[in-house]
């Protein structure tokens, strides 16, 4: 026995069991994102469920699981149960129900049965009964009025198009240019000053604000005429259990028949789900849409807050290592940085919401942005505030992976620089640096890692549930960095926990994670292949 | 005090004064034994102690211009340290501390109003294990001068095709200039840190053991090289190979424990050391 721990197997099978054991955890939480993220795509078939008491529900399964039967004699046979999503909340109330299966007398595959994704209240499931325009009944019946719908709905889509690119462009830019001019007119009272001249500029620009209002209303009133236009066509869809809905084909983002689709078909419907997912604005609060502005927002904080941690953790790294003198002072300041490290991230969250939020965004406002207030301009969460506060945060991981680094330097090759009649400096900025940037990258990476997965800072120092614009824009100056953000991570939270609909979200959470996790790895992934590039460059045989 | 006849005063490094016979003075009596035509480097009293410990004692000698000069000796004896006083390189270490006077072409090299990196590019250096910096083989030549605010590419291209002429590189490597250093082979390698040294066109050129890494061809190669080169640098080297130091230098020294033991042209080291320890050394006694 004792031989047989010294020969040291056992201890080979612990280790790789050790490493096996934290694979597959990781393998199966992947596994499990992957299987329930990638699936809430997929147009499944529409189920039309007879009970045995003749009850009839239309919807897509979407889980089965065992019933529990706490106290039952062993034996017992096992019971189990479905989930259907049966959709038309505006209807039943409910988007989801279990169904015994002991309970269901048969289930059927109807051909005709249409699902319909409308832009408020969910899913419907049904059969199409008749199709108006106006008053007037252009198709009846279920196989017509869905060849008619096919060719209704582009339309409608690309009014509803042009009724949001109108909205957000154009009315956007009016009211832009109005609170611009207004707050034009409050910097000039504030100014004070002659009062004649001043009067006459205030008049001119109110001229202006009149001359924008027209405009406005000009629009507001063809906007009104593509509303009316979008809610001219209806749509008479009757549910399973045979009650009717009128609705607007407006109302409607998506229509097919799963039941009635091809596997290509299914597929492409697939990917045009997904796209949306990626690129597309979110509906109803969140749970449904797309989640593009949170993607955004994540990469865009990230990208800052590298931008900013990066030459900031470098260059304090470089002064402890090559230029502060070695001792207990310094030692005493590298154990302080290393602890930064470790101090939970809503202590810095706090930091940044009384630091840069109130002391120097206040400060900012008071400045420059007068005519503004009482509304925060800078005073308040935004980007770059949480993109600093995240930067602080990660300062520690670069400066201790850059000191690391040049470290590693080796002494021959800082000689060699020394010998030719090299500075101090030009060896570091010539050679020291550009030997250690993989290091200095690894750092980055570190610091990008821990800060897309950091959601608690963030909600004190500028994320919101919702944000109507994105940071970047047409307007000038094109970089908001003082505007709200979506985040990922604040997402998940938002859409899993904070939702009014839960069951119909859950989904909605694992393909948001999913996508987080692709996010996080896209972005170590490109610095790595960077970093990669450069060791090969820099690779030294004195390594 | 007068010293009776016969007798000698002499202080040691730890300072103290002792008498002893003329005798075994002149036994004692180490360092230089021959004059120096034309020298460049003039050494004097020359102490260094790493935190308190002495490293080099007293050394007094001359070096020619335009000659190889060989310090050989034990590991741990100095020679390096010695050399690496010529361009104040030791200075990036802590707690070193130097007495005495170092003169090169009569500029005296511990002024506190001489610039530092102006002396290390009179007096450039080549290492022990060959120390490219990973970049091109063309940057690496231009470092110096570009260090030393050359700018126009058609100078360089003139300087670093110079350099490596040569140090009989550039038919090797005049296709790939562009390359990373790194890929070169050892001797290659360091034959291009030697056009790396004389790319800023020193006066003397300073080689610590620079063949010690490598094979023989190589070897002989940079032997040959430097054979060439002092027709117009001063060549310091450093070596444990004594083949070696009678092969190319004309002056050879042997050092010890610190001290300059004894400094001659190299045939008579060789063959006939007038120090006893000389003798044992290269006959290959100890050491």
């Amino acid at each position: 026995m004792k031989n047989f721990w010294k020969s040291g197997d056992p201890f080979i099978w612990i280790t790789g069991g050790a490493l096996t054991f934290s694979l597959l955890m990781i393998g199966g939480l992947l596994f499990l994102i992957m299987a329930k993220g990638l699936g809430f795509f997929w147009p499944s078939d529409i189920a039309e469920v007879r009970l045995k008491d003749e009850t009839k529900l239309l919807g897509q399964i979407t889980a089965r699981e065992k019933i529990p039967q706490p106290g039952a004699p062993p034996g017992t046979p096992e019971r189990y149960r479905i989930q259907l999503q049966i959709g038309n909340r505006d209807i039943y109330g409910l988007d989801f129900r279990w169904v015994n299966e002991d309970e269901i007398a048969k289930i059927d595959y109807p051909r005709s049965a249409v699902l319909l994704e409308r832009r408020e209240w969910g899913n419907m499931y049904g059969f199409i009964n008749e199709i108006r325009e106006g008053e007037v009944v252009v198709a009846q019946g279920n196989e017509e009025s869905w060849i008619v719908l096919k060719d209704l709905l582009p339309q409608t889509q690309d009014i509803y198009k042009t009724i949001k690119r109108i909205e957000k462009k154009d009315i956007g830019d009016f009211n832009y240019k109005i609170e611009k001019l207004r707050l034009d007119i409050r910097k000039l009272e504030l100014q004070g000053g002659d009062q004649t001249s001043m009067q006459a500029n205030i008049k001119s620009l109110e001229d202006q604000i009149e001359v924008q209002k027209k405009l406005y209303r000009n629009k507001e009133s063809e906007l009104a005429g593509l509303y009316e236009k979008l809610t001219e066509d209806k749509i008479i869809v009757s549910t399973i259990d045979g009650r009717e809905k009128e609705m607007s084909i407006g109302a409607i983002v998506r229509a097919y028949r799963p039941n009635d689709m091809s596997l290509l078909d299914k597929a492409l419907l697939y990917i045009s789900k997904v796209w949306e997912f990626v690129s597309g604005e979110p509906r109803e609060s969140n749970t449904e849409g797309g989640i593009f502005p949170a993607i955004f927002g994540t990469v865009m904080m990230v990208v800052i807050m590298s931008v900013v941690v990066l030459p900031f953790g470098v260059l304090a790294a470089l002064y402890l290592r090559e230029y502060a003198k070695q001792g207990l002072l310094l030692r005493i300041v590298r154990i302080c940085v290393n602890n930064l490290a470790g101090v939970p991230s809503i202590v810095f969250g706090v930091f940044g919401l009384g630091f840069f939020i109130y002391a120097i965004g206040g400060t900012i406002d008071s400045l420059f942005y007068p005519e503004s207030l009482p509304t925060p301009t800078y005073g308040t969460g935004g980007i770059i505030w949480a993109s600093l506060t995240l930067a602080l945060l990660t300062v520690p991981v670069v400066i201790v992976a850059t000191e690391e680094g040049l470290a590693a330097v080796p002494r021959a090759i800082t000689e060699g620089s020394f010998a030719l009649g090299a500075t101090k400096f030009e060896t570091i900025w010539r050679v020291v640096i550009p030997v250690s940037m993989p290091a200095i990258l690894t750092g980055l990476i570190l610091a990008i890692a821990r800060a897309t997965g950091e959601v608690a800072p963030l909600m004190i120092t500028g994320v919101v549930k919702l944000a109507p614009e994105l940071p970047i824009d047409g307007d000038f100056p094109f970089i908001h960095l003082e505007r709200k953000f979506m985040h990922l991570g604040f997402h998940i939270y938002d859409v899993g926990f904070q939702s009014p609909n839960v069951e119909a979200a859950k989904p909605m959470v694992y393909a948001t994670t999913l996508l987080l996790i692709f996010i996080v790895v896209v972005l170590n992934f490109t610095a790595i292949v960077i970093r990669n590039r450069l060791r090969k460059r820099y690779a030294s045989s004195v390594f | 005090m007068r010293l009776p006849l016969g007798k000698i005063k002499i202080r040691d490094d730890q300072g103290y004064d002792t008498i002893i016979k003329t005798e075994e003075f002149e036994e004692k009596r180490v360092g230089q034994q021959v004059d120096i035509p034309n020298p460049i480097v003039k050494i004097e009293n020359l102490t260094l102690k790493y935190s308190g410990t002495p490293a080099l004692i007293d050394i007094n000698m001359e070096i020619p211009k335009y000659k190889a000069t060989a310090f050989i000796g034990p590991s741990g004896c100095g020679k390096s340290t010695l050399i690496r006083c010529l361009n104040r390189l030791n200075e990036l270490i802590d707690g070193v501390t130097i007495e005495g006077s170092i003169k090169i072409s009569g500029m005296d090299i511990f002024d506190p109003k001489i610039d530092v990196t102006e002396l290390r590019k009179r007096v450039g250096m080549v290492f022990q294990k060959s120390n490219p910096f990973p970049k091109s083989i063309y940057d690496n030549v231009a470092y110096g001068p570009r260090i030393g605010g050359i700018k126009s590419r058609s100078l360089l291209d003139e300087m670093v095709e110079k350099s490596l002429r040569s140090a009989a590189l550039w038919d090797e490597v005049k296709e790939r200039l562009n390359e990373s250093a790194i890929v070169l082979s050892g001797g290659q390698q360091q034959r291009l840190c030697i056009a790396r040294a004389i790319a800023v066109e020193p006066e003397v050129l300073l080689m610590d053991e620079p063949c010690s890494a490598l094979d023989p061809i190589a070897t002989g190669k940079i032997e040959d090289l430097i054979t060439e080169l002092k027709q117009n640098y001063t060549i310091v080297t450093v070596t444990h190979n004594m083949q070696q130091a009678s092969r190319v230098s004309d002056y050879t020294a042997f050092m010890y424990l610190g001290r300059l033991i004894e400094y001659d042209i190299t045939e008579k080291i060789f063959l006939t050391p007038s120090k006893k320890q000389t003798e044992d050394y290269v006959s290959g006694k100890f050491g």
